[in-house]
């Protein structure tokens, strides 16, 4: 049998989208992961979009609460029921609770009915199982770029659902726009390409900025007009630190007149806000009837565990818990996020403004040799195989516009942070300047122009040198989000 | 003929409006040259119709070129694109809803596959588990309420695998004592922790006797058993091409395979007079025919112990699929999620012995496995896709991303399954207490003059009522079966909704059971019967 011949398109094909040059950092990162005594030189990994920073909150709860656990004496009698549930509505009082936490997690504005949600295996399975609701292969839904790159294979891969870009730049600090959205819009009528909606990461996956009032209303009348869906993936939105406040698709529905609510559904996830990708929480919350039912019956393919429902119920049931717990994660990203970029401002590198998400939008344009993806590719490579650091470059989320590059800063401890810090100030020539005096240093971030020339001076010598990457066949971090594959390890 | 070709047509025929008008002028056009002209003009002036259409529609988009035309929300859907007009016809409800609701401007086209679930109504399998959800029956609470006997669950030996966790599991919902909260939190490998993987692989082969040794590292874990199929039909074949499966098989598999997939599944029926045991002639019929219709075959799909009957495929039959499958040049999935619990005289083999020894087929076999039956644990989510393919494991590890397990069952799942004394004192309990409670059954319905086929697996028996139902057709089968549910509050699967040609037959569960709920079911099917001879 010959090894292909007898497989389907979507197990040869390369819809998973693991064969793109993004993932070399991955396999940098794979390679020589850092470590602050066993490996001080390694690499740091930044793209990678976890929250551990609140994880001890979680923790301590399960510790005090024993009941919520089907093998304690004190949780032992609901074991029979746990142990054999296998309904794919999930229990009723796991959706209540689900319904509790989104709401909390939108600062208590919105909220939501239990029976409207629907569960799915991860953020992954949520928007895979929506794609597979709305659309048919071939149809396509818009995606306002730079866009989250994993969106080819979950909304693509065994759906056949095409993406249809919206181009976002940064002369409005990439807000999708209504003339945007009907330029790609009408260019994929033109090519007989069947738009059957728009799907936007609301708190935004790479930008770390949240969807301001008036933009989500003009999307929400936009796909009215047009008639196709809105599918919004929350999944960040307990994750917003700072003003403005986030604003969820649920409250504008009202500000909206004749708004056709079926044509709203989120996509939500305990995995960014709780920072528990591990239990495999994803959410779909349709307003339209006939998508609960149908979503539901696909909850089949990716049930959560009855009992890691069992557990979530009762905590996200303590409205206590909740409250302490969004709390402490808000504040602790908020100091994260501030320590991070008054670093790297430090050094006159500068990020989108963000306030939002577990990373930030970095601009790099200035570093670039000239304003090209392959410019941005050269520093990319630059950083991961020089500075040592994973981060992610704008092309792979399709960024219209070379010399951006997401940064994650919550999945590591401070004094990583401090680390890679470090590397990014050597990087761009700083570390002697910071060494000599606090003055001098302080009147250099004051001088931009200073900034640009030291900058320019540094950038063209590791530019001429030659950098080989010699990938070793290692094992992938079982933190790694990618699956482990013998393609990748051999390559 | 020509419909269908112009149906196909139809989502391609540009995205301006008009379409539907001149499909009204097309169809009844196309009835007129029918009857004189025939098939050839009935196909070609449609078409030669549909070719001018298209090419006006570009010219006078073009042409006018409007920079903004959005569709008015109020306007019919003539005014929606093309793709869209092939919707409304499978679309009764959702059409309806929208001109019912005042705020609802026009339809709201969702996915044909959500349409299809919406059509034709609830199958009697999934209305008898909804009713017994609804009113459950309860020995003090609710003794009128509806007895379950058509979820194929395990609760006979639920009570070891609580005092062990009891004994041995406190902490086991944090990561245990060196990972704390972070072995459960963060990102673990999609395709399930090797620790997993090592402890599925020693499970398996001590369910079956240890009469295989199961390689870790060619297991993929999924969250059940149903994204195990579906991975597999995701992997091994394409959208319109087909799996065979000998039928009655089990209710479920339909949605496993095919609805997402699009991939069909041909039913080979298997009779009461062979004991519905499979024929390598009934195959291969069905291979051609298939073939004839310009289907491509990818496989077939079997369980083993089989699901409705309870029977083992023996040894010789195993070589006997392996050979047809290698004539044909298929593939072989075999759905071996009961293989532990097996508690009659007849040995269990598992597809994997019989490849193991034949390094060239090795490639076309690929087994499904869970711990939902054999460990009773359904609410768990674990199931595993066992195969000797490479890539298939390749692109099923990328597929797990939809459907990983979550890992708090994942610890708790690796430190009871390595606990191997545990482990084999739960089987031969569980496998006793199985063949107990089916004898129990069976000799029950036996003094009611019900038979059942021999079951040497599984958690059910086969039964034979064709006696009970008034005339000999699905329609006789499922006024019994809604008699059965609504009147005696048994609820039971009927042959129909197994695919089984031969209308009468039923799937009894008997696992959910106690002793005692026994002579109730009994009486139960007792009345049912009585009332069915007094009318006939």
């Amino acid at each position: 049998m010959a090894s292909n011949s007898l497989l389907s398109k979507i197990a040869t094909n390369d819809g998973h989208g693991e064969n793109l040059a993004y993932f070399d950092g991955w396999k940098a990162y794979d390679g020589n992961p850092f470590h602050a005594t066993q490996n001080p030189d390694g690499v740091i990994q930044m793209g990678l979009a976890e929250n551990p920073l609140s994880l001890d909150v979680i923790e301590e709860w399960i510790k005090k609460n024993p009941k919520a656990s089907i093998c304690t004496p004190e949780g032992v009698a609901e074991f029979k029921n746990v142990a054999n549930f296998q309904d794919y509505h999930g229990f009723p009082h796991f959706r209540k609770a689900i319904a509790n936490f989104m709401s909390k997690a939108r600062g208590g504005r919105v909220k939501f009915d239990p029976d409207r949600v629907v569960m799915a295996g991860g953020a992954t399975g949520a928007n895979e199982t929506v794609m597979f609701c709305l659309a048919d292969p071939g149809d396509a839904f818009l995606v306002p770029s730079p866009y989250y790159p994993a969106f080819y294979r979950d909304l693509g891969w065994r759906t056949g659902v095409k993406i249809v870009p919206v181009d976002c730049d940064s002369s409005n600090n990439f807000q999708v726009t209504r003339a945007a959205l009907e330029a790609a819009y009408e260019k994929a009528r033109n090519n007989n390409i069947n738009i059957k909606g728009l799907i936007i990461t609301n708190p935004s996956n790479p930008l770390g900025t949240t969807v301001d009032r008036d933009t989500l209303t003009s999307l929400v009348k936009f796909i009215n007009d047009k008639n196709i869906h809105l599918v919004c993936d929350e999944i960040y939105a307990g994750t917003v630190f700072s003003c403005p406040k986030f604003t969820c698709v649920t409250e504008v529905l009202q500000d909206v007149k004749n708004c056709n609510r079926d044509l709203i559904h989120i996509v939500y996830s305990l995995s960014k806000d709780m920072g528990v990708p591990g239990l495999r929480i994803g959410i779909v919350y349709s307003y339209n009837d006939t998508v609960v039912n149908c979503a539901r019956k696909m909850s089949s393919f990716g049930l959560v565990s009855s009992q890691t429902q069992h557990m979530l119920s009762a905590m996200l049931l303590d409205d206590e818990f909740v409250s302490n717990f969004l709390e402490t994660s808000s504040k602790r990203l908020a100091r994260r996020h501030r320590f991070f970029t008054t670093g790297l401002e430090e050094v006159g590198i500068n990020c989108l403004k963000g306030n939002a998400g577990l990373f930030c939008w970095m601009d790099l344009r200035k570093l670039l040799k000239d304003q090209t993806f392959e410019a941005e590719m050269v520093l990319w490579r630059m950083i991961i195989n020089k500075v040592k650091l994973n981060v992610s470059p704008g092309s792979s989320f399709r960024c219209v516009e070379p010399g951006w590059f997401r940064v994650c800063f919550a999945n590591m401890d401070e004094h990583t942070v401090e680390v890679a810090l470090k590397r990014i100030r050597a990087f761009v020539g700083l570390e002697g300047d910071k060494k000599s005096n606090n003055a001098d240093h302080q009147l250099f971030v004051n001088s931009p122009r200073k900034n640009r020339r030291q900058e320019g001076l540094r950038l063209s010598f590791p530019a001429t040198r030659r950098y080989e990457e010699v990938m070793s066949p290692r094992m992938i971090s079982p933190h790694s989000p990618m699956p482990r594959s013998p393609l990748l390890r051999a390559s | 003929m020509t419909r269908t070709r112009d149906e196909d047509r139809r989502p391609t025929s540009s995205s301006s409006g008009g379409g539907g008008a001149v499909m009204r002028v097309i169809v009844p056009l196309q009835g007129v040259v029918q009857g004189r002209g025939g098939l050839v003009l009935g196909s070609v002036i449609p078409c030669a119709l549909f070719y001018f259409l298209q090419l006006y529609l570009k010219r006078h988009r073009s042409n006018s070129n409007p920079p903004t035309p959005p569709p008015s929300p109020d306007s019919d859907s003539d005014h929606h694109p093309a793709g869209q007009l092939v919707e409304v016809p499978v679309l009764p409800r959702s059409l309806s809803r929208s001109h019912l609701s005042p705020r609802n401007p026009g339809p709201v086209h969702v996915s044909v596959r959500a349409n299809s679930v919406l059509k034709g109504g609830e199958p009697p399998y999934y209305v008898g588990l909804r009713k017994v959800a609804e009113d459950p029956y309860d020995e003090l609470g609710n003794p009128d309420g509806v007895i379950q006997l058509g979820l194929d669950e395990n609760k006979l030996a639920l009570d070891l695998v609580r005092d062990w966790l009891l004994e041995n599991a406190k902490d086991a919902i944090l990561g245990g004592e060196e990972l704390g909260i972070s072995g459960i939190a963060c990102y673990q490998p999609s395709d399930g922790l090797m620790e997993l993987k090592l402890a599925v692989a020693g499970f398996m082969s001590k369910a079956i006797g240890n009469s295989v040794t199961y390689n870790p590292s060619q297991i993929v874990l999924t969250a059940g058993a149903t994204p195990a199929i579906e991975i597999l039909s995701f992997c091994l074949a394409d959208s319109g091409n087909a799996f065979l499966v000998p039928a009655p098989y089990y209710p479920g598999l339909d949605r496993d395979v095919k609805w997402r997939t699009g991939v069909e599944i041909i039913p080979v029926p298997c009779r009461s007079a062979d004991k519905f045991n499979l024929s390598i002639t009934a195959l291969d019929r069905a291979f051609n025919q298939a073939k004839k219709r310009g289907v491509k075959v990818r496989g077939i799909i079997i369980s083993n112990p089989s699901n409705p009957g309870g029977s083992l495929l023996t040894r010789e039959s195993l070589y006997n699929l392996l050979d047809f499958a290698r004539e044909k040049n298929i593939h072989i999935i075999s759905n071996e999620l009961f293989a532990g619990s097996t508690y009659g005289s007849e040995e269990f083999v598992s597809m994997a012995e019989i490849v193991d020894l034949e390094d060239l087929d090795q490639n076309r076999v690929h087994i499904v496995y869970g711990i939902s039956k054999d460990l009773s644990l359904p609410g768990f989510r674990v199931g595993a896709i066992y195969s000797f393919n490479k890539n298939v494991l390749t692109a099923a590890k990328k597929l797990t991303r939809f459907s990983s397990i979550s890992a708090p069952s994942q610890r708790l799942l690796i430190s009871m399954l390595s606990d191997t004394k545990f482990m084999h004192k739960f089987i031969e309990i569980n496998r006793e207490r199985l063949r107990g409670m089916y004898l129990r059954f069976v000799t029950g319905l036996k003094q009611l003059g019900i038979e059942c086929t021999k079951s040497n697996g599984g958690f059910y028996c086969w039964a034979d009522l064709s006696g009970l139902i008034r005339s000999y057709s699905e329609k006789g089968e499922l006024e019994l079966w809604d008699r059965l549910l609504n009147v005696g509050k048994l609820n039971v699967t009927p042959g129909s909704s197994c695919h089984c040609i031969e209308p009468g037959w039923f799937r009894f569960c008997f696992t959910t059971l106690t002793e005692k709920d026994i002579p109730v079911v009994m009486e139960r099917i007792r009345n049912i019967a009585e009332t069915c001879k007094s009318h006939s």
